[in-house]
């Protein structure tokens, strides 16, 4: 039989009325989960996995793909309405989203949000079927110098995010910098900057920062202003549902970030928030409307939502051709195929292509599913805002209290909430952004291991970072980046490029 | 409606630590690992064959298992119905991490399965034989690159043994560390290093498929299925296996000792247990009472040498 054919049969049997109710309760439950702050996916399958045992292999990994995708898009409501992300691949998301939202503008927000998941759920979930093999030869091409070359240019096009002084982005940088550098090292096995605390033996928590510096440090600052805080919630401003000017300026979004997210997913040691770094970054870049980015702009919400869900059929390449589990999440689906005697691997798609297609074609089902529940809920969703302020940020604070103890039972795990928190009211006092110390947190550890790992393969020999092809052609395109902008400025035509930099917020 | 929402969340969120349980076993790592699919299968194994009533499974994760053992040995003290999962990364773990709290402060049980380690190169490497490996090593060590899992794990002192079996120095092994098996498989099959160690189900369907070279494994005996020779028989005196253990809370009396022994000696001769250890290719090495402990101990004082010689901990 053809991939096609394959592939109609799945889908068939998907369709079955039975199969349809499992993918709905698969997508409500997931999104019921993963829509608790600090639960991201991963978590939301590993405690939903049990339910699944209990049905028939089809029926199980139908309510699976909908577990899975609606955790990835549960998290995305909480950024948005409450700015506090409930894992590291919607962080992004809450920059614009929130924005959004307190400018009355949820409603378009969760929808492009939602939409997107599902465009770029699609069009990846198609790829995964139809280019996976040739997806993972590129992976695998990918060693150690050619990840830190790809860390270097997510280094240079983020810091477009950094808002309006290099200073005050680049001292956010470091701070996450620093801050990533505690815990046991990946490469020696040593401890730094622990203390002898064991609970920082694992290094600071990428979700219990990000809902320290988002919701913690914001809540402050709301607090600390009092009466006088101007920008009041308005819940619903204009249509609740997208204009055709959000139709017109999410698609294009939308695809870029598709794009981007689909092949970094699949690379073994990409991870999706890197994928949402870079769309951000490019919708700013390619923005008719780059002044609205940090007040609210909706690519800002629609290209990393995209990103982050074809990243999430990005990993099923590795893991669907190689049996590669590149994510918390994918290891926890290979426990999954496990129960079925399904070794993921090369021989998969050979010997049990009736599993892999009818898996395939459920996460197919499953996108769809999240959007048919997920668009009807965008006016509930939004109606939380118009909980009056105290209860509402009360009410956050609670849950992301609640999230991290719940994804970490310790009371240092708190003690860090809160300390961060203050720490993000203090910096937000000042005018210093956020998401840099968040990006650093991220990148930090990824770049310095790769190098690291680059330099002990080649035992110390500089040179291997720049003679493999692709390292070569990213370092040339992040050295691009970062000296174009100056010699433009520095020839006297950066006129509009200033102007531009200076009305970014 | 959107209280009422919001009321049953919370509700929901408070209510789930609080259900009753049995058994509580602790996973010292995060969902989806070696160590929390032993205590999500044992949670399943001892409900379905009744040894208990319903049994939780809890997660702490963090630095191979110390974070978990520092709370389970401080929190569940005299507390007969408190397991926790651990394993030999755990023993190398507490050495480096140079952690207050060790196996001598919980009271293990049994243990219940192992892995043995494998020696692969990319199947268009010029190495066929552990004897070429071996010449590469002694010829020039740092331009031998191991690929495995997190540096003072199992596969990072498997390497350091094979040096040392080998007579080269266990400190000139260039060992890269990568984080979870994917990656290093990755990085392997990709020919970014010379050489891959992790245990044998991380790279059977690679084997199986060709993309790999099995050079050799691990375990005392040759095993069945496995076309490799012991790294015995190729001429290196290495016999180690990747085991998991469960462990009760400290502080328990003769009697209570006794009881869980009992119970987690029914759990591993179950059906249910013995079932799952085929699905999921474990290997069944049961091993409890003074037996376990004294391999615990020889295991335990072995794993400090090769640290020390690796030089990982002073």
């Amino acid at each position: 039989m053809s991939t096609f054919e394959f592939l109609l049969q799945g889908l068939v049997s998907a369709m079955e009325p039975m199969n349809l109710f499992y993918a709905l309760i698969g997508v409500t439950l997931g999104t019921m989960v993963g829509v608790l702050p600090g639960i991201g996916p991963a978590t939301t399958v590993a405690l939903l996995l049990p339910v699944t045992y209990q049905l028939d292999a089809t029926g199980s990994l139908i309510m699976f793909a909908g577990i899975y995708y609606g955790g990835m898009y549960g998290g995305s409501t909480t950024s948005i309405l409450l700015n506090t992300p409930g894992e590291s691949a919607s962080i992004v998301t809450a920059l614009e989203g929130n924005k959004m939202a307190r400018a009355g503008r949820g409603g378009p927000a969760l929808a492009t949000a939602a939409i997107g998941s599902f465009v770029a759920g699609l069009i990846a979930t198609l790829a995964l079927a139809f280019i996976a093999p040739y997806i993972v030869k590129l992976a695998l091409v990918f060693g150690p110098r050619e990840y830190f070359a790809l860390m270097v240019l997510a280094f240079v096009t983020v810091s477009s995010a950094f808002g309006n002084s290099t200073l005050r982005g680049l001292t956010s940088l470091f701070i996450g910098l620093a801050l990533s550098l505690v815990g046991i090292d990946q490469l020696t096995g040593q401890n730094r900057l622990s203390f002898g605390v064991p609970d920082l033996l694992d290094g600071i928590e990428v979700t219990t920062m990000a809902v320290a510096m988002f919701a913690i440090g914001e809540t402050l600052y709301i607090a600390a202003q009092g009466e006088a805080a101007p920008d009041k919630i308005e819940a619903i401003k204009g249509s609740v549902w997208m204009t055709a000017q959000d139709w017109g300026r999410s698609w294009k979004a939308w695809l870029r970030g598709t794009v981007i997210g689909f092949p970094i997913g699949a690379m073994p040691a990409g991870g999706a928030e890197i994928g949402t770094f870079l769309s951000y970054a490019t919708e700013k870049r390619l923005s008719k409307h780059p002044e609205e980015f940090g007040n609210g702009a909706i690519e800002g919400v629609a290209g990393p939502e995209a990103a982050n869900n074809a990243s999430a059929a990005g990993t099923l390449v590795p893991l669907l051709t190689l049996g590669l589990p590149t994510s918390a999440t994918a290891a926890i689906m290979l426990a999954g195929f496990q129960q079925y005697g399904l070794q993921p691997g090369p021989l998969l798609f050979a010997t049990n292509p009736q599993l892999v297609w009818g898996l395939i074609a459920s996460l197919l089902i499953a996108n769809l599913m999240l959007l048919v529940l997920n668009l009807p809920l965008v006016g509930l969703w939004v109606k939380l805002l118009t909980i009056p302020k105290p209860w509402l940020y009360a009410g956050i604070l609670v849950f992301a209290t609640l999230g991290t103890i719940g994804a970490n039972p310790s009371v240092f795990e708190l003690g860090m909430l809160l300390v961060f928190g203050l720490v993000a009211y203090i910096m937000r006092v000042f005018d210093y952004p956020i998401a840099p110390v968040i990006v650093g947190l991220i990148l930090g550890p990824l770049a310095e291991q790769q190098l690291r790992r680059a330099l002990a393969i080649s035992q110390g020999d500089v040179t291997v970072l720049f003679t493999s092809p692709i390292a070569a052609v990213l370092l040339s395109v992040a050295a691009l980046a970062l000296i174009l902008p100056l010699v433009l400025r520095a020839r006297g035509r950066g006129d509009a490029l200033s102007q531009m930099a200076a009305s970014e917020d | 409606m959107k209280h009422f929402f919001l009321a049953s969340l919370l509700a929901g969120a408070i209510a789930l630590p609080a259900a009753a349980a049995d058994y509580s076993i602790m996973a010292p790592a995060a969902p989806g690992g070696g160590w929390d699919q032993t205590a999500r299968t044992m949670q399943t194994a001892l409900q379905t064959e009744k040894i208990s009533g319903k049994v939780q499974v809890m997660n702490v994760p963090g630095a191979g298992g110390t974070i978990g053992i520092a709370q389970f040995a401080s929190q569940q003290k005299g507390n007969a119905n408190a397991l926790m999962v651990g394993g030999y990364v755990m023993v190398g773990a507490i050495l480096t991490n140079k952690s207050p709290v060790t196996l001598k402060d919980v009271t293990p049980i049994a243990r219940l399965t192992g892995e043995y380690e494998v020696i692969v190169v990319p199947a268009a490497s010029e190495i066929k034989t552990v004897a070429d490996l071996v010449a590469k090593l002694k010829a020039n060590p740092g331009a031998v690159s191991w690929g495995g899992g997190s540096a003072g794990g199992t596969d990072h002192i498997t390497a350091g043994l094979i040096a040392k079996a080998a007579g080269v120095d266990p400190t000139k092994v260039n060992y890269i560390a990568f984080s979870g098996g994917g990656e290093a498989l990755a990085a392997i099959l990709g020919g970014q290093v010379t050489a891959g160690i992790s245990s044998y189900g991380e790279f059977e369907s690679q084997i199986k498929a060709g993309a790999l070279r099995l050079l050799a494994i691990s375990s005392e005996k040759k095993l069945e299925g496995i076309n490799a020779p012991t790294l015995k028989e190729s001429g290196l005196d290495v016999v180690i296996q990747n085991w998991r253990m469960v462990a009760a809370a400290p502080g328990l009396t003769p009697e209570q000792k006794k009881a869980v022994t009992a119970d987690v000696e029914k759990l591993a001769k179950s059906k249910t247990w013995q079932d799952t250890l085929k699905t999921k290719g474990w290997i069944d090495t049961y091993l409890s009472g003074p037996e376990f402990e004294a391999q615990l101990a020889k295991d335990i004082a072995a794993t400090e040498t090769i640290l020390k010689d690796i030089g990982l901990v002073k």
